[in-house]
């Protein structure tokens, strides 16, 4: 089974991420490296031992089921998928190469650990209800959790199936949104305004949890009260920087397509070994009933 | 057609537990008795065929199933086309997506609801088998031989009450395959869905006048039954398609796709419906208006064929 354990890990993991992310990108000249970096902390999170996976039986009947809906950040989940063991991480040098199993946007066929390649936007939730609709039927108590950006809520198809999936009483189903703020041309809040997002799915009959996407604490405490209610969908908000961990990175719309040079690699680099350092000498964490105090229930009555 | 399909489905539900219907708020007394019986494989996924498709795919992805996704017309084909392709396709999940009212069976409906693209679109999807049934006894065999085949299907039916092309069930040795409804030297007229019966009776109108066809119907666009259509080729001067489609990639292409392949000796004509149908009406008027009924197809092939070759 999956063999990260604790917070202290998961932090750790998010560094890692983060590290093959950025060579990755670089290796490829590919873009997306800002979603992957707001991305890290939630994907450390849920392979850090939250998901019920098995990267020696990827085929496991009873796994957990993740997708990555917001395709493009495929170099964090391939990373993450390395760095659980699904996979040698040496392949993660491979990355959008000629003739690689590892595209651009998630591939499935011949990747261990990826569920469904993905790369359009708004198609990993309804495949995502009809994977928890096919657990119920079978009386499986895996869950299936799918990983949407902010901007891809635009697309009509996500609000389909956020519809019916309350109606199937669908408890084990899980949205996280990255919400980093920022879509292809600009700010979300410019293009097609989002907010209230949270109140948007409460209104549709999800329970909503809103909290810091790069707070370990917070989205641990959070994972651990899934679901949030029973017989309703969980959708877990969480508020992110795009370029998360490499400073000059944060918060800037080039880096949803610029790919860092070698010295902007190195200087990325450099800031992401100081904050692994950081969490190596941190000595303890939150409890899971401390983290979960933290979080902010934004359900709109 | 769609009773044929039904009651197919609840045959087959009966013995194999992989069997799921979903359809998308459509098919009002047909899919009750389905979902009566199996309210587990059923779901109606309501007014939205993007989610519709892509859950059908999470739902064949999980476990083993065969999930049939029932509309009409277009809805469950060019709404959700991506879905299809991305989803469906780019996975082989094992979904078969239906679709009734195929060609202009809801003529009087209007644009909306004619589906005279459809095999094009559906043909040009990796992997996707394609298939338009002539009559309840194909759309039997069909709906059976789509549950017994793992991977994309598309399956184009009529409404209800077409006239029987074959006398008796039929059956098919392999996906692909054709039925010889006659035999004559004189040239071949190839059908594919529900229009086939015209193109029997046309058949029947011919030989009366002296005039032998073979007649081939092909439930099956895709893949294709190239033997049959590379002999009737070598053994016949000219062939006629038939179908409810427009002239871009359906039935006749399919068979100008096979003929490239093999000897010329042949004269290919299609007769299918122009790139716009402005006229409202039902689907009897709309095949006259435009000489897909059996005297418009006779007149076409008297006319273009045999006078010509």
């Amino acid at each position: 089974m999956n063999p990260v354990r604790s917070e202290r890990d998961s932090t750790g993991l998010a560094c890692r991420i983060r590290r093959h992310s950025l060579k990755m990108v670089h290796r490829a000249g590919a873009s997306h490296i800002g979603g992957c970096l707001s991305a890290a902390d939630l994907l450390a999170q849920l392979y850090g031992g939250w998901l019920r996976v098995d990267p020696e039986r990827p085929e496991w009947l009873d796994r957990d089921r993740f997708i990555l809906s917001k395709g493009h950040v495929a170099a964090a989940l391939y990373a993450t998928l390395a760095e659980i063991g699904f996979f040698p991480r040496h392949w993660l040098d491979s990355y959008c190469a000629d003739g690689a199993k590892l595209g651009g946007h998630v591939m499935h066929r011949g990747v261990p650990g990826v569920e469904v390649s993905t790369g359009s936007l708004g198609h990993g939730l309804p495949i995502a209800l009809g994977m928890a609709l096919g657990l119920k039927r079978d009386q499986r108590a895996a869950r299936v959790v799918v990983l949407l950006s902010d901007g891809e809520c635009d697309e009509g198809s996500n609000w389909e199936a956020a519809l019916l999936a309350p109606q199937l009483r669908l408890d084990n189903l899980v949205v996280i949104i990255d919400c980093n703020r920022f879509q292809g041309l600009g700010r979300t809040d410019e293009v097609a305004a989002l907010e209230p997002l949270g109140a948007k799915w409460s209104a549709f009959r999800w329970k909503v949890i809103e909290l810091d996407g790069h707070d370990h604490n917070q989205i641990a405490g959070a994972l651990a009260a899934i679901p949030f209610e029973m017989d309703r969908p969980s959708l877990i908000l969480a508020h992110t920087i795009k370029g998360k961990g490499v400073s000059f990175m944060e918060d800037e719309l080039a880096w949803h397509y610029k790919s860092p040079d070698d010295a902007q690699l190195a200087a990325a680099l450099r800031e992401i070994d100081a904050q692994e350092e950081k969490c190596r000498s941190r000595s303890s964490s939150l409890s899971p009933a401390e983290a979960s105090s933290l979080v902010i229930n934004t359900e709109v009555s | 057609m769609r009773k044929a399909f039904i009651d197919t489905m609840l045959e087959v539900a009966g013995d194999d537990q992989r069997l799921n219907l979903v359809v998308g708020d459509l098919g009002y007394s047909v899919v009750e008795p389905f979902a009566k019986r199996f309210p587990d494989r059923f779901l109606n996924a309501g007014v939205a065929e993007q989610n519709m498709t892509g859950l059908a795919t999470g739902l064949a992805l999980t476990g083993e199933r065969i999930v049939f996704n029932y509309s009409i017309a277009n809805f469950p084909v060019m709404r959700c086309l991506e879905q299809i392709r991305n989803d469906v396709c780019h996975h082989q999940a094992n979904v078969k997506i239906v679709a009734v009212g195929g060609g202009v069976a809801y003529g009087a409906q209007g644009f909306s609801h004619h589906a005279v693209e459809d095999l094009a679109v559906m043909r040009a999807m990796p992997g996707m088998v394609v298939t338009a049934p002539a009559d309840a006894a194909e759309t039997r065999a069909v709906t059976r031989l789509a549950c017994a085949t793992p991977g994309p299907w598309y399956i184009r039916l009529g409404k209800n009450g077409e006239p029987g092309l074959h006398a008796g069930s039929v059956e098919f040795s392999r996906v692909g395959a054709s039925i010889q409804v006659c035999d004559g030297r004189d040239g071949t007229l190839i059908a594919t869905g529900a229009v086939a019966h015209e193109v029997a009776e046309a058949a029947r109108q011919l030989a009366r006048r002296g005039v032998h066809v073979r007649m081939l119907s092909m439930p099956f666009v895709k893949p294709i039954d190239h033997q049959a259509i590379l002999r009737a080729a070598s053994e016949t001067p000219w062939i006629v398609t038939v179908e409810e489609h427009n002239a871009f990639g359906g039935l006749g292409s399919a068979v100008a796709d096979v003929l490239t392949q093999g000897p010329l000796n042949t004269r290919l004509l299609r007769l299918c419906y122009p790139e716009f149908i402005h006229e409202t009406g039902g689907q009897a008027f709309l095949r006259r208006q435009h000489g897909l009924d059996a005297l418009g197809i006779v007149d076409f092939v008297q006319r273009e064929a045999v006078g010509n070759w």
